[in-house]
């Protein structure tokens, strides 16, 4: 009896194996630490913007995907070391980026945005002068902060944004400068504080990361996308986020 | 008055690379060129935190050893549970308690000291000192076991008690014994102050990984591990500089 359940498991997985063997089989990354876009819910599981288009687009290339979470410094370097095939973590393209990865079309486009607590002395950015502010490393925002602060404010760079939103309510930090969405998101959540400044334009599009020389899933992931936004799964999926489309 | 003092420290440190590096920059290679004022940076704040923390880690850990070993057991029960619980929780479990843990608290924050409590650099210090103390302590006190006991005797015979004996005869020798793993703790201090770039620092590590975030070059890391190298070769040289002439008296000639 038992060995026939366990000859009749085999049997199902392989027809299970031979069946998936057609179509595409993607290994998908993503940070898990950039809400409303990547984080774990209290199960462990992945959720967010990121992860639903993801899975959207797995749907849309009826490719049998796995999303694994990877901590941000670290997720350029595992792709390239073929740990997954493809990043779906809000990544900006980037030029320095682009020599080491490809990218796919723009998922949608961000802008930077100053966030400190409302009734601080901070109006602009010019109030920031001689003050701690904070970003993520290895991001667009932490980026430009040393490009175009450095020396005027004290940057102080986290490894995860949730670090960099720890240490402003705690008031270590008198601002931060932080991708324009994930902010909003935080904002919605804590009332205290508030966008300041003017919006930082730096032409920022984001898109999925894959090797070089893979440009047929490259390809085939910036088709999908296309799809997904002419089909509406794309809006269904934004509005789940965010009142306006931020593609 | 503080941020004044910071920012042109700040400045101070920067120029200095920047000096630093039109001597050694042409010498080095290209990708370490690129950076090479961050790197330098990098390695007198990695310095920096650890002079300071030896120096701070030492000051605390010799009454920390002295209560350790004392019969008094008012004394030698809290530093027991000091050097323990210091010595048995990983380091950066104790910086993130510390950094992101005591910003909890509204008192602190509206305390004199936040300032300090404030700052990465100084939470940093504060923390592996404290680390290092518990470790030191427990080196120290091996010292103070490994004094042969009739070196005691006699001091007593001659009229030495208490502080006396500590300062004549027991501690001399306790750091002689303890010097070599002493020196030990030291680069291991050196490797573990990396861990405060997790908190803001901009250490040689946190220099280093910033760095690796725009390039995403390996050789980047390369090129810290050398720096790291350089660091814990000079210091065992130093050491073992010092322990040759603490230990000359049975030196072979």
């Amino acid at each position: 009896m038992f060995k026939t359940t366990v000859i009749s498991l085999f049997l199902a997985f392989g027809i299970v194996a031979t069946a998936s063997a057609g179509g595409m089989k993607i290994r998908i990354a993503t940070e898990g630490a950039y809400p409303p876009f990547n984080m774990k819910d209290a199960s462990g599981e992945l959720i967010g913007f990121d992860v639903d288009i993801a899975k959207a687009l797995c749907e849309q290339l009826k490719a049998e995907c796995t999303i694994v979470a990877q901590d941000w410094d670290g997720i350029i370097p595992a792709l390239l070391a073929k740990k997954y095939d493809a990043v779906v973590a809000s990544m900006s393209i980037t030029e320095e980026r682009m020599k080491k990865v490809d990218f796919t079309g723009r998922y949608y486009s961000n802008y930077l945005r100053f966030g400190a607590k409302k009734g601080s002395a901070i109006k602009s950015a010019d109030d920031l002068i001689g003050k701690n502010v904070g970003a993520q490393r290895a991001t667009v925002a932490g980026q430009w902060l040393e490009d175009n602060m450095a020396g005027k404010v004290r940057v102080k760079l986290y490894d995860k944004q949730t670090a960099a939103y720890a240490d402003m309510t705690s008031g270590r930090l008198d601002a931060i400068l932080s991708d324009a969405y994930p902010l909003f998101d935080w904002l919605k959540e804590n009332p205290d504080y508030e966008y300041v400044g003017e919006k930082v334009d730096i032409n920022d599009q984001i898109g999925i990361a894959v090797r070089k020389n893979e440009a047929e899933l490259r390809d085939a992931l910036s088709g999908a996308i296309k799809s997904i936004r002419e089909n509406g799964t794309y809006a269904k999926i934004n509005a789940k986020y965010f009142p306006f489309d931020i593609y | 008055m503080m941020l004044g003092f910071d920012i042109s420290y700040f400045e101070a440190k920067y120029r200095a690379s920047e000096a630093v590096c039109q001597i050694i920059g042409p010498a080095t290679p290209q990708g370490f060129a690129d950076y090479c004022p961050r790197f330098v940076q990098g390695t007198f704040t990695t310095v920096e935190i650890l002079v300071l923390c030896c120096l701070i880690g030492l000051v605390v850990a010799v009454p920390m050893a002295l209560a350790r070993v004392s019969s008094n057991k008012w004394l030698s029960v809290p530093a027991y549970v000091y050097i323990y619980v210091f010595r048995g929780t990983p380091l950066l479990v104790q910086l993130f308690l510390f950094y992101y843990g005591l910003g909890q608290f509204e008192v602190l924050r509206e305390s004199f000291l936040w300032p300090v409590l404030r700052d990465g650099w100084w939470m940093g210090v504060i923390v592996l000192s404290i680390n290092t103390s518990a470790y030191v302590a427990e080196i120290l006190r091996g010292g103070i076991k490994g004094v042969p006991e009739g070196q005691v005797e006699a001091g007593r015979a001659a009229g030495m008690s208490g502080m006396l004996l500590y300062r004549r005869i027991i501690l001399p020798q306790a750091f002689r014994i303890a010097w070599p793993a002493y020196g030990n703790e030291v680069i291991l201090m050196l490797k573990a102050s990396a861990l405060t770039s997790a908190i803001t620092v901009m250490d040689l590590m946190g220099q280093t990984r910033t760095i690796f975030s725009r390039s995403y070059d390996l050789e980047i890391f390369v090129y810290a591990a050398v720096l790291y190298f350089v660091m814990a070769f000079m210091l065992t040289y130093l050491f073992r500089l010092v322990e040759r002439r603490l230990k000359r008296h049975i030196a072979y000639p």
